[in-house]
């Protein structure tokens, strides 16, 4: 479709391929959890609509997984000169742009999954709560060598709030 | 600084020695006030029977604590046992007031108070957000206010309570003065000319300039002498009936009041009043129909909403916004006064908006958002980020002047008329005629204009809006498609500002457009950052004078870092 947003900036740096597997495994969790509940409101509180339920979340929880792979291949950053671009999203398309003199903080977070594959999530903290940046899915090596990368170039391009 | 300072500037220059200081005596009984009150009318209440018998002479029945003193004979120990309760107090608030001290040095606010859990809080002046005075009813009387100096962040501010009255509109004006760099380009330039002549003259000039904040108390001081005490009485009547907002202090064409008659109107015909009728007409409803039951649940919200209504008015009846040398200067409050002043580039989003009720009167409101709040809650009991509770076209071009200085002017004054009214198909870059897919009534008014390192964003045709974000405030951008944007080609954008009432966004944007939008206002925002010196505002002309001249935020007198040798060193400085 040519309406898709695109911004013409070149190749993003994509996650890695190996966070699919995080996507894979959470959609699983939520989808099993809430199959379990819909079932019980079927056929244990006898709600006679359960297992309408129960199709929806198991329908949702096979097309979340069809899907994985495209929303984690979807999610990429670029390091430009003065900012951070950011994108995530094939329904909802989004982009953002960071201003390195923004940054206030950048966390790094590691889930379960996460940790045993070696990736690590990093997010960007700035004075607006709705900025809300967090590129997930990178090898812990790169994460850690990021942050220090955008903690530099931040502090070098620090202006007032 | 050898220029004629008032008196309150006298008294406020003492406490800015870097020296730690103590606040007013009368400080713990004021902040006690409330429970000092509650106690006394605790004991007055339950000695009523017997104040009421001393002078009418009932009856005693017996049986209260006075009476089991009395008849025990304790009276002795009873008398020892209040007095021991009172030195106890009157220890305690000794302690607590010598323990509370406060220091103000060239870079920092600092406070530290406790007996047994010490605490000490700290601002930097160069990230001060915000400086309100507050003077509740309690310290009116006693003729003490509250300095409330927030920084950026949730509950970040540093309280200096209580002060002299006139002190702390003094210490206001010296703090902020030393936010803005004055003194810093003072040492500056002192050490360029390299003799104390210089000091004098570049001090003459932000002194006069300065908020002169008291300029109604000090004619008073010379010929005090005498009358001393009644001088003093007259003082403290004057201070209570006097404006809240000192003349002297600002420019009178800068200076915006609501009649009490608009502010009325406007509450009356606020979207509360809709939804108020509509509640009302259910009720009634209701009623006819026989559920009189709906009644009892809604009556309470109905009470609470007269309060609401009370609240608001009360709060906002002796509004005023002035501009003065070190920023915008908001006071409220009929009982409880409170006068916030806000220095230049603090303000990271301006909304105009008009509800259309207001349409016919041509009212709007003026909304900001800003980094920093005072613990002083605003008219709707939330921070106050209200800069206009409603005025007329004229009024919005004064408080934008105050609130974007550099960007309200005259130049741009037909550039905000069309972001306020304006239909559409002009200047803005609108959106395309398939967005009345989805903006069936606003697509054409729905637009955006880059002005001046500016982001004008105008939308809404019942709601009327104009969101205007200065660049170099800005946090981060954002743009965004969904689903049925997608099927249209559309898009939208949202700029991301520090937390506020004003969200600025822009949705069915033309999709090449918005991208358009996105780079635009990602390479302005680095750029306006980076030219960005609002934040020491007096600087600005020393350093447009003397652009290559040693950093003048390194003043050469106080912080260590002036021996770091680039601009790199400012801007850490300011961190």
């Amino acid at each position: 479709m040519s309406n898709r947003l695109d911004l013409s900036v070149g190749e993003w740096q994509r996650v890695s391929p190996k966070y699919v597997v995080v996507v894979i495994v959470g959609a699983i969790v939520s989808g099993v959890v809430l199959a379990a509940a819909a079932t019980f409101l079927w056929l244990v509180a006898q709600w006679s609509w359960g297992w309408v339920l129960l199709a929806v979340v198991v329908i949702g929880t096979i097309v979340g997984l069809i899907i994985a792979p495209r929303r984690a291949r979807s999610i990429g950053y670029r390091m430009r000169d003065d900012d951070l671009l950011f994108r995530r999203g094939i329904m909802y398309q989004r982009f953002v742009s960071v201003p390195y003199g923004r940054m206030q903080l950048i966390d790094i977070n590691r889930g379960p999954v996460g940790r045993i594959l070696g990736l690590a999530d990093l997010k960007f903290v700035t004075a607006a709560a709705s900025t809300s940046v967090v590129i997930p899915g990178l090898p812990e090596p790169v994460a850690a060598e990021l942050r220090d990368r955008l903690v530099e170039l931040a502090e070098s391009r620090r202006a007032g709030l | 600084m050898s220029a004629p300072l008032s008196a309150a500037e006298r008294a406020a220059e003492r406490y800015t020695d870097g020296e730690w200081h103590r606040l007013h005596p009368a400080t713990p009984l004021l902040r006690g006030g409330i429970v000092f009150v509650a106690i006394l009318g605790f004991v007055l209440s339950n000695l009523r029977e017997r104040i009421v018998g001393f002078f009418v002479g009932t009856p005693d029945f017996g049986g209260d604590p006075i009476d089991q003193i009395y008849d025990h004979g304790w009276e002795g120990w009873a008398l020892l046992a209040i007095a021991v309760v009172l030195l106890l107090c009157l220890g305690a608030f000794y302690l607590s007031w010598r323990m509370h001290s406060f220091r103000i040095t060239d870079d920092a606010v600092e406070v530290r108070s406790g007996i047994l859990f010490r605490t000490q809080r700290k601002a930097r002046l160069d990230r001060i957000q915000g400086i309100n005075v507050v003077r509740p009813v309690l310290a009116r009387i006693f003729g003490a206010a509250k300095l409330d100096i927030s920084v950026a962040g949730h509950d970040a501010n540093v309280q200096l309570a209580y002060l002299g009255s006139s002190l702390a509109d003094g210490l206001r004006g010296d703090v902020l003065r030393m936010a803005s760099g004055v003194r810093a380009s003072e040492a500056g330039t002192g050490s360029a000319a390299g003799g104390a002549v210089a000091d004098g003259t570049v001090a003459a000039g932000p002194v006069t300039a300065g908020p002169a904040a008291d300029g109604a108390v000090a004619p008073g001081a010379p010929d005090g002498r005498v009358g001393a005490v009644s001088d003093l009485v007259t003082r403290r009547v004057n201070e209570f009936i006097a404006p809240e907002l000192d003349p002297n202090a600002a420019p009178p064409e800068s200076v915006v009041k609501i009649p009490p008659l608009r502010l009325l109107g406007s509450l009356v015909l606020s979207g509360f009043t809709i939804f108020l009728l509509v509640v009302i007409a259910l009720l009634v409803i209701g009623a006819s129909t026989g559920r009189v039951w709906l009644l009892l649940i809604v009556l309470p919200g109905l009470l609470g909403s007269a309060s609401f209504y009370i609240n608001r008015f009360t709060k906002s009846l002796r509004y005023s916004i002035a501009g003065t040398p070190d920023g915008v200067r908001v006071g409220f409050g009929l009982l409880t006064l409170s006068n916030e002043t806000l220095p230049p580039g603090r303000i990271h989003a301006v909304e105009v908006l008009q509800p259309l009720l207001w349409r016919p009167f041509g009212w709007w409101q003026i909304r900001i958002d800003t980094a920093g709040h005072s613990k002083e809650k605003g008219a709707a009991g939330q921070p106050n980020t209200t800069m206009l509770p409603v005025g007329d076209a004229v009024d919005v071009s004064r408080v934008l002047g105050l609130v974007l200085p550099n960007f309200a002017t005259d130049e741009h004054r037909d550039l905000i008329a069309a972001g306020m009214t304006s239909k559409g198909r002009d200047a803005f870059t609108g959106s395309p005629r398939r967005a009345a897919w989805v903006r069936p009534f606003s697509w054409q008014r729905n637009g955006y204009r880059i002005v001046d390192g500016v982001i004008l964003l105008r939308r809404g045709i019942v709601w009327r809006s104009l969101a205007m974000v200065p660049l170099a405030r800005l946090q981060s951008v954002e743009i965004e498609q969904g689903p049925i944007d997608r099927l249209l080609g559309l898009a939208g954008a949202r700029l991301h500002t520090v937390s506020g009432p004003v969200r600025p966004r822009l949705a069915a944007l033309d999709a090449p457009q918005s991208v358009t939008l996105f780079d635009d206002v990602a390479s302005g925002a680095i750029a306006s950052a980076q030219s960005d010196r609002s934040h020491r505002w007096a600087e600005l002309p020393f350093e447009q004078a003397a652009p290559l001249a040693a950093p003048p935020t390194a003043p050469a007198s106080a912080t260590p870092q002036t021996a770091a040798p680039d601009t790199s060193a400012h801007r850490e400085e300011n961190h």
